[in-house]
């Protein structure tokens, strides 16, 4: 039998023996667990999964994403809530989103069914888009100097609160948005 | 007595020649560790029952200032200044080896004691409100990011020497091969010296920032490098972790290491495979391709995640091969059931490694991978899977060994030894209560860091999307459990002050029924006789540990269950994202 030695102790001699039955038979399940988590993510989520994670992103200067939402806001504003901009995009189009302390602009109407390409950005500090769907959240990191892109098509009707999910300054529990998804 | 001016003592315990220096170097981190863990205990206490929104303690400002000391002070100070204690004593005590250069391990000690006061002082007092992260360009004062280098070069030297004094041990002929609990330490002092680094890398450049020597720092580039300093962090804490877990099995147990070789192997993984874990902190990231991103937190991680399923088996394996020779024989479980539950550092070896392994490490590699992280991206579920790991987990443990190392480096009795035996049981029930409730308050897309969910003082948009019954439910168990945690740790923090003021000076404090003998390289002496006790040699179809076995099947069982769950409830999140 194999000589053993407690964990504190100096081992002496030749402690390398080879595995055991029970150690054999844990390691190949380790193995084997490890690579089906591994096909799991690489192979066969992206083949079959409506939820998928392939943002993109892309370097610009927090003015220029600023002037884009500006735009934004103008070609497409259809009201106001509580003074924040309401816009109602075309489906299909590019949505520009930006988070400043402590506010999302603007509030934006989509239309069920359809695909909207999210452009998110921040005006100054770190920030985190959770939009929010009890008992879900959908959750992207925002950064001043980065654009967060992603493909959103929402499948059922409501309204939708932005919450920001990360901290940001002493008002980060103010900062709210919120989408509207219409039949 | 021998003489205080004598340089060495040997143990009269554990027969280990202990130095004089490394004895007061070991004392002094532990203790500052105490201090802060007690200090991030009371500040929990406060923002827990902040969250607990039907309480809602604190006013915004204090909630923000003591959520960043709470996360600094306990995941930084605590941890490391203990860890330090556990490389001095992994490098010299343990190994009967003298110190080399005592003066370094006090350069780095006041270093860190420096460092780390005014960082604590500047975030408790609420000048630097950026929490433990500071992600720029959040700002602080530029002494906070001063303090915090301060602090991670004096780590940085702490590591080192734990290496000098192991290529001084190994010069001198005072060790061959080095025990599993030093060699996981090593692994552990590997990481951190990466993870130092790529911290000095991130914090350096926003520290020029703050005194305007630099225009500008790159929020995306400093997550990167910031995330190689947090996640190898967390590594450092599972590898010292495991480190303390075989040590509590052998000196509850007398269980010796099943496969030498199998254990190290997994420790190398993990010196292998993490860095490249530290993009799951980045995986709704912008500026990271998908290719990158996958194959970072899954094939490489999962490298790690191999190595810890590994300690996994081996740790129950190896006690319940103790037991089996003790004479516990009988069925599958004797072993189990007629092992010390009464004895404190077995309860938070069980606990922690329950905990730890079910909830903390689960969760994590759940988490962890770039689909369902979309769902669970900084929200409450988040800081409920690193407290169990990092709490019920880590900090368990260490507090299970300290019932040991206080005694012996201190030389002094044990005080209220039965708060000792009881407090595993209660920190590990009330950490359970505390993170089932986070998580699932998170699951239900409740944000961390947020001082108030009902949104009752914002000004546009308010929503009272959390106002459900469910949410809180699962608030008052993080509220309810934190407190029954916190009751917990202040029990061991009563215990370990009591020793270190009022404990009894002896040479030989009582230890509980542990196996000493567990320091010495001989073959522990079977013992124990008993009516369970049989004679016959296991039958069971050949396999040596299958207790251990139907546990470790019936744990990946589990984590296979709650994997295919939460994949499902990505699935049915009613948007589709692309
Ligand atoms: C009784 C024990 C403990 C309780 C009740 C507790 C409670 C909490 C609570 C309520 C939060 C705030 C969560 C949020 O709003 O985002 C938090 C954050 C945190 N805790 Fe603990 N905690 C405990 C022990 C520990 C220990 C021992 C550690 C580390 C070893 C730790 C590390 C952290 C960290 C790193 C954060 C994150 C801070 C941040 O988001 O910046 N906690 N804890
Ligand atoms: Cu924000
Ligand atoms: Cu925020």
């Amino acid at each position: 039998m194999a000589v053993r030695f407690s964990s504190l102790a100096k081992p002496q001699g030749t402690w390398w023996h080879p595995l055991g039955r029970d150690e054999r038979l844990w390691g190949a399940l380790a193995v084997i667990w490890g690579l089906a988590m591994f096909a799991m993510i690489v192979f066969i989520w992206p083949a079959i999964g409506r939820e998928q994670n392939q943002i993109q992103s892309y370097r610009i200067a927090p003015a220029t994403f600023g002037a884009l939402t500006d735009q934004f806001i103008e070609t497409y504003q259809v009201g106001e809530i509580d003074g924040v901009p309401v816009v109602a995009p075309p489906p299909g189009s590019d949505v520009y989103l930006e988070a400043r302390a402590f506010a999302w602009r603007p509030v934006i109407q989509l239309k069920r069914g359809e695909t909207y390409r999210f452009l998110i950005s921040s005006r100054d500090v770190q920030h985190g888009f959770s939009l929010v769907m009890a008992p879900h959240s959908i959750n992207f990191q925002v950064l001043p100097d980065y654009v967060t892109v992603i493909q959103l098509t929402p499948e059922e009707a409501g309204e939708y609160p932005i919450v920001c999910n990360e901290y940001c300054g002493l008002g980060h529990h103010l900062m709210l948005g919120r989408i509207i998804v219409t039949e | 007595m021998q003489a205080v001016a004598a340089l060495q003592r040997r143990c009269q315990v554990t027969g280990l020649l202990v130095d004089r220096s490394a004895e007061r170097l070991i004392m002094a981190n532990a203790v500052t560790a105490v201090v802060y863990l007690a200090i991030g205990g009371l500040l929990a206490l406060l923002i827990a029952l902040t969250r607990w929104q039907a309480i809602h303690l604190l006013p915004y400002e204090s909630f923000y200032a003591f959520v960043s000391t709470h996360g600094m002070v306990m995941l930084i100070f605590w941890i490391i200044f203990f860890e330090v204690a556990g490389l001095i004593f992994g490098s010299t005590v343990l190994l009967s080896a003298r110190m080399v250069v005592p003066t370094l391990g006090w350069i780095a000690y006041g270093m860190m004691l420096i460092g780390s006061v005014v960082a604590t002082y500047l975030m408790v007092t609420g000048q630097a409100i950026v929490m433990f992260t500071s992600y720029p360009p959040l700002k602080a004062p530029p002494l906070y990011y001063a303090a915090v280098l301060v602090f991670a070069v004096g780590a940085i030297l702490a590591v080192v020497h734990f290496i000098i004094n192991l290529v001084g041990a190994r010069l001198r002929g005072d060790v061959g091969s080095l025990p599993l609990f030093t060699f996981a330490l090593l692994g552990a002092a590997i990481i951190a010296l990466w993870s130092l680094l790529a911290g000095a890398a991130a914090l350096l450049p926003v520290f020029l920032w703050t005194v305007g020597l630099v225009p500008s720092v790159d929020p995306g580039v400093y997550r990167l490098l910031y995330w190689g300093l947090g996640h190898g962090a967390q590594q450092i804490n599972l590898a010292a972790m495991v480190a303390v877990w075989y040590g509590l099995a052998s000196l509850t147990t007398g269980a010796k290491v099943v496969n030498e070789g199998f254990s190290r192997i997994a420790i190398v993984l993990y010196v292998l495979f993490i860095n490249m874990g530290a993009m799951h902190h980045l995986q709704v990231d912008p500026g990271i391709g998908t290719w990158v991103r996958n194959v970072n937190v899954s094939y490489f991680m999962y490298g790690a995640v191999i190595g810890s399923l590994i300690h996994a088996f081996s740790i129950p394996a190896s006690v319940e091969l103790a037991m089996r020779e003790k004479g516990f024989r009988q069925g599958l479980f004797t072993w189990l059931r007629r092992a010390p539950w009464g004895e404190p550092g077995f309860a938070a070896l069980v606990t922690s490694l329950f905990l730890f392994g079910v909830m903390g490490g689960v969760s994590g590699v759940i988490i962890g991978g770039p689909f369902v992280n979309m769902i669970s991206h900084n929200t409450l579920l988040v800081p409920a899977h690193f407290h169990m790991t990092v709490v019920a987990g880590t900090t368990a443990a260490f507090m299970g060994i300290s019932y040991y190392l206080v005694p012996l480096i201190f030389q002094r009795q044990l005080v209220l030894r039965s708060w000792a035996r009881l407090q595993p049981y209660v920190y590990a029930l009330g950490m359970t209560i505390f993170g089932l409730g986070m998580g699932l308050a998170g699951h239900w897309g409740v944000p961390r860091r947020h001082w108030d969910i009902t949104f009752s003082t914002a000004r546009a948009l308010r929503t009272d999307i959390f106002e459900q019954p469910e949410i809180a439910v699962f608030l008052a168990g993080l509220g309810i459990g934190a407190i029954i945690a916190v009751i917990g740790g202040a029990m061991f923090v009563a215990v370990i002050v009591g020793t270190v003021l009022l404990g009894r000076r002896t040479a030989t404090p009582a230890l509980g029924k542990i196996a000493p003998e567990a320091f010495l390289p001989v073959p522990i002496a079977a013992g124990g006789s008993d009516g369970e006790v049989s004679a016959a040699e296991p039958s069971h179809e050949g396999f040596e540990v299958p207790g251990a076995l139907v546990l470790a099947l019936a744990f990946l069982a589990l984590f296979a269950l709650l994997y295919a769950i939460s994949w499902y409830e990505l699935s049915s999140v009613p948007w589709g994202i692309h």
